[in-house]
């Protein structure tokens, strides 16, 4: 499951290349953020939360889910605040615990 | 991060050489808590981490997790826990392992707690809330970030992006390991007075169900990242390995091949036939029922389906939307993506139960009992590594609570052996031959510019298991003469292996992970043939020997690869029991 990356929203800074447990993520000559194999992607999610600008999301691969259904993280200091809107539009809001202290 | 190209030549390649007191192989879950407790044992051992990845989200806790499947709460017993584990291997594990880690199993989990990771607790009180028998839930998303925070903190060396392709040896002794840089290209060479190897199971040996060609080809239960590697180590250099055909064929959400315990333990949801039928109520009653072995709860859906009944659900019609909302979340933390694979389907719960299915199989010691023969200090038999987590044979059931106390168990191990050992001695021909064997698909693209790419070899590979070696396809059954052509086809890709072309690091680092699974395929191969029963239905199914023959297999089947014959020689050790009773009730 690939992330789609938003080109004007990529700032080039590198965090997702960073962490990608898979070693998918990289920067073109552009300093804009690719996935070098769609398929080999995990759907980890680590890239799109370490991005800050918001400019990566993951897609879930057509054979499997349709189109097109939303899943947003919004990192804060504490928590993250996911939003999930569902192939008919319907919103769901999630606050996630990440840190005890 | 610019990325290096492939070097042109032999002498072109960089090399990094570091003398270390202790190295960790994989900063995983297993292998940052073994690098911390060594700190801890002595802070003035040098101790450093080799990952393939970045420690902050590498291996199983890359995506964070839900729970910890195995804490042992103020009124259970360490013997109530080796009865419980016991019965759901089908009354096969090494008691002396899994005695000595559920000694240390709260300490991990409570640390990670006091380093800030959340953990749910009962609302009367002050014990954690439990999900099952000995589950915990967390909210684990950030974990592996927290962990990773901590080894650092302790003062330990990590070198990310380097990959582990064989251990240094000096003679029959591990003194370290070698890699190459994903990123920067370079030959890691890291010399250390002990070695644990902490690299997680095997993905990717079967071809999943979901292999669409394109964009489902990750789409796997287990870290499609951990591909078995130091399996491989071990078995190039002659290490015992046992129970490989125990394999982790599990039932996970269909499509999607994810976790399922969220919904079935988390939220008591029975699993469903396509009649309605409660399926271990009915069909499986036999065999346990809702208490059935792990194993068999793994294999009814997928023999549901075989008899004509599936597809097969968990039932989460009765669930209330406080109960799907609380579901969700608790993904959130574990595998995210499958609430938005959820809200693809615009799936309501209430009116949709949830579909399941058989993963692909896995070779996983921290769920099944696989992997590198150890004594209870976590020493391997070769001298100088030590094995933990997914990696280490021997104790089923460990999972991550279980995986990070054999870390602390192999730390304290490798740093009383440390004390009584100096460097040893680098054998330059090793490095040379390695040298060769590490960067040979680059040259080949260079100078021949025809071969075999990593992934045509690791789809035939795929292929090759999953129809001759119990795959899914298969519903995880197998004979002896379908075991005998998937060996034979092994041994021609292993031949093939000089054909394999890289045309950038990254795909010389698939390259090594096709040629690390060939070594761990050849080997369960072996021990799936060895084992002439059907002891765990659905783990291994031998369609030519359906029943169990304890008479002959109530042991542990163990192998060692022959490096001077190239040939995989294959034994059984006896099972000791330590605590009484009934092995196969808890
Ligand atoms: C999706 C999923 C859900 C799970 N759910 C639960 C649950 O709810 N509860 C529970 O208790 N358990 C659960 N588990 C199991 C548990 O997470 C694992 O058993 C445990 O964390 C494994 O720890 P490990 O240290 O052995 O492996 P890992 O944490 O995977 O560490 C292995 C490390 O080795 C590195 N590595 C691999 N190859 C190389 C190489 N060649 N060179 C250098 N480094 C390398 C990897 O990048 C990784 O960092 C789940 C596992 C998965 C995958
Ligand atoms: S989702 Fe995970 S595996 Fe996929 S590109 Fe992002 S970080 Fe890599
Ligand atoms: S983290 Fe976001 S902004 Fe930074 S390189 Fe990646 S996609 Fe671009």
């Amino acid at each position: 499951m690939p992330p789609v990356v938003y080109q004007e929203k990529c700032r080039g800074c590198g965090k997702c290349e960073e962490v990608c447990p898979g070693d998918l993520m990289e920067l073109n000559e552009d300093k804009k953020a690719f996935c070098r194999s769609r398929r080999d992607c995990w759907d980890c999610m680590a890239c799109v939360k370490a991005c800050q600008y918001d400019a990566l999301e993951t897609r879930i691969p057509y054979q499997l889910g349709y189109y097109p259904a939303r899943l947003i993280p919004k990192m804060k200091e504490k928590e993250i605040e996911w939003t999930c809107i569902d192939i008919n539009g319907k919103v769901d809001k999630f606050l996630v615990k990440t840190y005890n202290k | 991060m610019p990325r290096a190209s492939l070097p042109n030549a032999v002498n072109e390649i960089e090399e990094v050489r570091i003398d270390t007191d202790i190295l960790i192989i994989g900063a995983g879950n297993a292998g940052c808590f073994a690098a911390i407790e060594a700190k801890r044992q002595n802070p003035d051992l040098r101790v450093t981490l080799m990952e393939k990845a970045h420690i902050d989200r590498s291996g199983c806790l890359a995506g964070g997790m839900d729970a910890i499947n195995t804490y042992i709460k103020k009124d259970r017993t360490i013997e109530d826990f080796v009865r419980w584990s016991r019965a759901q291997a089908g009354g096969l594990l090494r008691e002396d392992l899994t005695i000595s880690m559920a000694e240390v199993l709260n300490k991990p989990i409570e640390e990670w707690e006091e380093w800030g990771m959340p953990i749910k607790y009962e609302e009367d009180g002050e014990e954690y809330k439990t999900r099952g028998k000995w589950d915990i839930t967390i909210s684990g998303s950030e974990m592996k970030v927290i962990l990773a925070e901590k080894t650092r903190e302790y003062g330990c060396e990590v070198i990310n992006r380097v990959v582990a392709t064989n251990y240094l040896m000096d003679g029959e002794k591990v003194i370290g390991a070698i890699g190459f840089g994903v990123r920067d290209g370079k030959m890691y060479i890291i010399r250390a007075k002990a070695t644990i190897i902490a690299t997680g199971g095997a993905a990717g040996l079967y071809k999943p169900y979901q292999n669409d060609g394109n964009d489902s080809h990750h789409q796997l239960w287990y870290a499609p990242f951990n591909v078995g590697t130091g399996f491989a180590l071990g078995i190039r250099q002659g290490a015992e390995m046992t129970t490989f055909e125990m394999r982790w064929c599990a039932t996970r959400t269909k499509d999607f091949n994810g976790p399922i315990d969220t919904i079935s333990v988390g939220y008591k949801t029975p699993m469903i036939n396509c009649k309605g039928e409660q399926i271990l109520k009915t069909h499986y009653a036999h065999l346990g029922g809702d208490a059935a072995p792990r194993f068999i709860r793994a294999n009814a859906p997928m023999d549901e389906w075989r008899e004509g009944r599936g597809p097969c659900y968990v039932d989460t019609t009765h669930m209330t939307p406080e109960q799907i909302y609380d579901m969700k979340y608790d993904y959130l933390n574990e595998r995210p993506s499958y609430v938005l694979f959820l809200a693809s389907r615009a799936q309501d719960l209430q009116k949709d139960p949830i579909e399941i299915y058989g993963s692909d199989p896995y070779i996983v010691g921290g769920h099944t009992a696989s992997g590198y023969w150890v004594d209870v200090k976590r020493s391997t038999t070769l001298p100088g590594l030590y094995a933990c987590g997914d990696v280490a044979g021997g104790t089923p059931n460990k999972f991550v609570g279980g995986c990070a106390a054999e870390g602390l168990l192999s730390a304290k191990a490798a740093v009383e052996y440390v004390a009584a050992t100096e460097l040893g001695s680098i054998n330059e021909e090793q490095i040379a031959q390695e040298k060769e064997r590490v960067y040979a698909p680059g040259f080949r693209q260079l100078v021949v510019g025809d071969g075999v790419t990593p992934r045509e070899m690791e789809e035939r590979l795929q292929r090759l298991m999953d129809e001759y070696a119990g795959g899914v396809h298969q519903f995880f059954r197998m004979n002896k003469e379908g075991l005998q052509y998937a060996l034979r086809h092994l041994k021609i890709m292993k031949d093939q292996v000089k054909y394999l072309i890289a045309s950038d690091l990254h795909e010389l680092m698939e390259a090594h992970e096709i040629i690390d699974r060939l070594d761990v395929a050849e080997v369960l191969i072996h021990h799936l043939m060895y084992r002439e029963e059907t002891r765990w239905p659905g783990w291994q199914t031998r369609a030519d020997f359906p029943e169990k023959n304890d008479q002959k297999f109530d042991c542990f089947v163990n192998s060692r690869y022959n490096p001077a014959t190239g040939e995989v020689e294959m034994f059984t050790r006896p099972y000791e029991q330590i605590i009484p009773g009934d092995r196969l009730k808890a």
